[in-house]
């Protein structure tokens, strides 16, 4: 009942589904302890603010059919929020609280402003403004290098307490040190489950209700009394949000922030592929495309070196596993992926379960 | 005594065609009104005027006296006009309870609670389920609303009118493309609704007899004009009704 609440009713209704989500809950919240070492670590990070990023774009794209390409430059603004702020006002928590919040206003501000000139006009040119302003934006972060550091990016340190520098215990646990390093990662850990809650419970209410009804019919929900607009432009600041508060957590963590980490156009890419991957507006969708995408991000590469180091004799296939092709590989993954489950992972497990029933 | 319902020279033209020309009608609370006219004749286009899908190029619409002229449809809608489609409008993948329920949860202006949960609100529910009952779709009360039949998805449409409880009900050809035994469901609930008399009913139909029973007064539109406006009898009888609508040639 208490996780009912929790999920805020939407509970994921298939068995697999529930075992994955708990697989991977786990998987993360563990990951430092079971597969020690920075890069194992480092990846289980990256897929926490990664499902926080792809849920705010669900909610937008898969909740009320709303297609945005400045959702990386939100990202961006919550990191070079963060980045900013601490490397110009020094590392204390005073300085993240302060980029934060600007980062927030700035992401507000501009969302407000994209919503409401453009949501009125017809999705493809929405879309096309959006990808206007983006690119705008990702040229002025690398031309304002005194601001922003340029294509260089700006490093800078974190409070004490989420360094490695800060031990928590002089002890070790299972061979881990117990330092503000792993404190950070729980941080991370805690901010992304508190807000992926927070992003269900929104799809979840009476308002969220109405985003699929508009995504679904936008004529009629305005017939029947709800204003699109409003709820349209609600729904691409809430969005813009939480992709501000993931960037947030992507600059925290990885204490450095450029062009290429939070805003380029790959990223984009990255993100619509784990929303489709995971299955559009189904929350749940995130969390199993960026867990996915981002292991095979990481390991197909060692994946192939290996089947390319075991085909060494043989030309053709040794060059087809060569680590260089791992975007070939993955782009055939996604080929085949989409067009056997084209609901996403989370649509065909839940179509299954509801078919046995 | 005041009209729930009036247009005053309402008019509307598209480029050079005028759609509805300078319609001037008032209809009292607690009646039903047919309006009839050929296939063009912009009963539909008329209904959209009043319900605000469309913005009138002069004239006025008033409802209980107050100008709705700077109205958006939610906004109408709120104040009480409600509207079923002609052509089927209902929001295909959700199911056909969630469909009854967005109107209940819009009447309720419960839209922009961003923190409660949708499904602990247990009375939208089920005030959503006593309409599916009035409308004999409560056994498929969870099946997709595209997955309907037809006149299955025709009764939703007016079943979300219903969910609305406005104080003008506009029904566009509600019967349309309806088997013979469903049609009764229909009808039977518009004979319900007409005889609370604290309704007003606007109501476009094609089918004669349907007219000849329901309504307490036809008006007659074609070319966008109001042509005829009178008792039932009288009107059906009329020799401009015979010839604009009837389609009989009428002895000169």
């Amino acid at each position: 009942m208490m996780l009912g609440r929790l999920l805020s009713g939407d509970l994921p209704r298939s068995r697999v589904l529930t075992a994955v989500l708990i697989a991977i809950f786990f998987g993360l919240l563990l990951t430092p302890f079971l597969f020690p070492g920075a890069r194992a670590t480092n990846v289980a990070a990256k897929i926490c603010i990664f499902i926080v990023l792809v849920a705010s774009f669900d909610l937008a794209l898969g909740y009320t059919g709303i297609f945005s390409f400045a959702h990386t430059m939100f990202f961006g603004i919550g990191a070079y929020g963060v980045a900013i702020a601490l490397s110009t006002l020094g590392a204390t928590w005073k300085a993240l609280a302060i980029g934060t919040g600007a980062a927030l206003m700035v992401a507000l501000v501009l969302s407000l402003l994209i919503g409401l000139f453009s949501l009125r006009v017809k999705a493809m040119f929405f879309a096309m403004i959006t990808l206007a302003v983006a690119t705008a934006f990702q040229t002025l972060a690398s031309q304002l290098s005194a601001f922003t550091g340029g294509d260089d990016g700006l490093s800078f340190k974190v409070p004490e307490l989420l360094t490695s520098a800060f031990p928590l215990s002089p002890h070790t646990f299972r061979g881990v040190a117990l330092d503000g390093k792993l404190l950070c990662f729980y941080l991370v850990f805690a901010a992304a489950v508190v807000l992926l809650l927070v992003m269900l419970r929104i799809v979840n209410s009476p308002f969220g209700r109405v985003l699929q009804a508009i995504r679904e019919n936008e004529f009629r929900a305005e017939a029947i009394g709800y204003r699109t607009v409003v709820y349209r432009t609600c729904s691409s600041v809430l969005s813009a949000l939480f992709a501000t508060l993931a960037g947030v957590l992507l600059a925290l963590w990885l204490r450095y922030n450029g062009p290429d980490t939070s805003l380029s156009f790959e990223i984009m890419i990255n993100i619509l592929l784990m929303v489709v991957i995971g299955g559009m507006g189904t929350m749940y969708g995130s969390v199993v495309g960026a867990t996915l995408f981002i292991i095979a991000e990481n390991y197909l590469q060692d994946l192939m070196k290996l089947a390319s180091n075991g085909f060494s004799g043989v030309p053709f296939l040794r060059d087809l596993f060569h680590p260089d092709r791992w975007l070939l590989w993955l782009g055939i993954l996604f080929i085949v992926g989409v067009y056997r489950f084209p609901a996403g992972i989370v649509g065909k497990l839940r179509f299954s379960a509801w078919k046995k029933s | 005594m005041t009209f729930a319902l009036e247009t005053q020279e309402l008019t509307i033209r598209f480029g050079g065609h005028v759609a509805v020309d300078a319609v001037s009608c008032g209809f009292e609370p607690g009646t039903l009104t047919a309006i009839v006219g050929p296939n063009g004749a912009g009963k539909t286009t008329y209904f959209n005027l009043i319900s605000g899908q469309l913005k009138a190029s002069a004239g006025r619409v008033l409802l209980h006296g107050d100008d709705l002229s700077g109205c958006s449809a939610p906004q109408r809608s709120h104040r009480g006009i409600g509207r079923a489609f002609q052509l089927t409008n209902l929001f295909p993948n959700l199911s056909v309870l969630e469909n009854i329920r967005l109107a209940v949860q819009s009447r309720a202006r419960l839209g922009l609670n961003m923190w409660s949960i949708w499904s602990n609100h247990r009375e939208l529910i089920s005030r959503a389920e006593e309409v599916l009952e009035t409308v004999a779709l409560t056994a498929k009360r969870d099946i997709a609303a595209c997955a309907l039949p037809h006149g299955d998805q025709r009764k939703l449409e007016v079943g979300i009118l219903m969910a609305l409880e406005p104080d003008v009900f506009m029904f566009d050809e509600p019967t349309a493309g309806m088997s013979v035994d469903e049609v009764p469901v229909i009808l039977d609930l518009i004979r319900t609704l007409k005889a609370r008399r604290d309704k007003t009913i606007l109501l476009v139909e094609h089918k004669m007899d349907v007219v000849r029973e329901l309504s307490d007064r036809i008006v007659v539109l074609h070319n966008g004009a109001l042509v005829a406006d009178g008792e039932p009898a009288a009107v059906i009888a009329s020799p401009i009704v015979q010839e604009a609508y009837l389609g009989v040639e009428v002895a000169k």
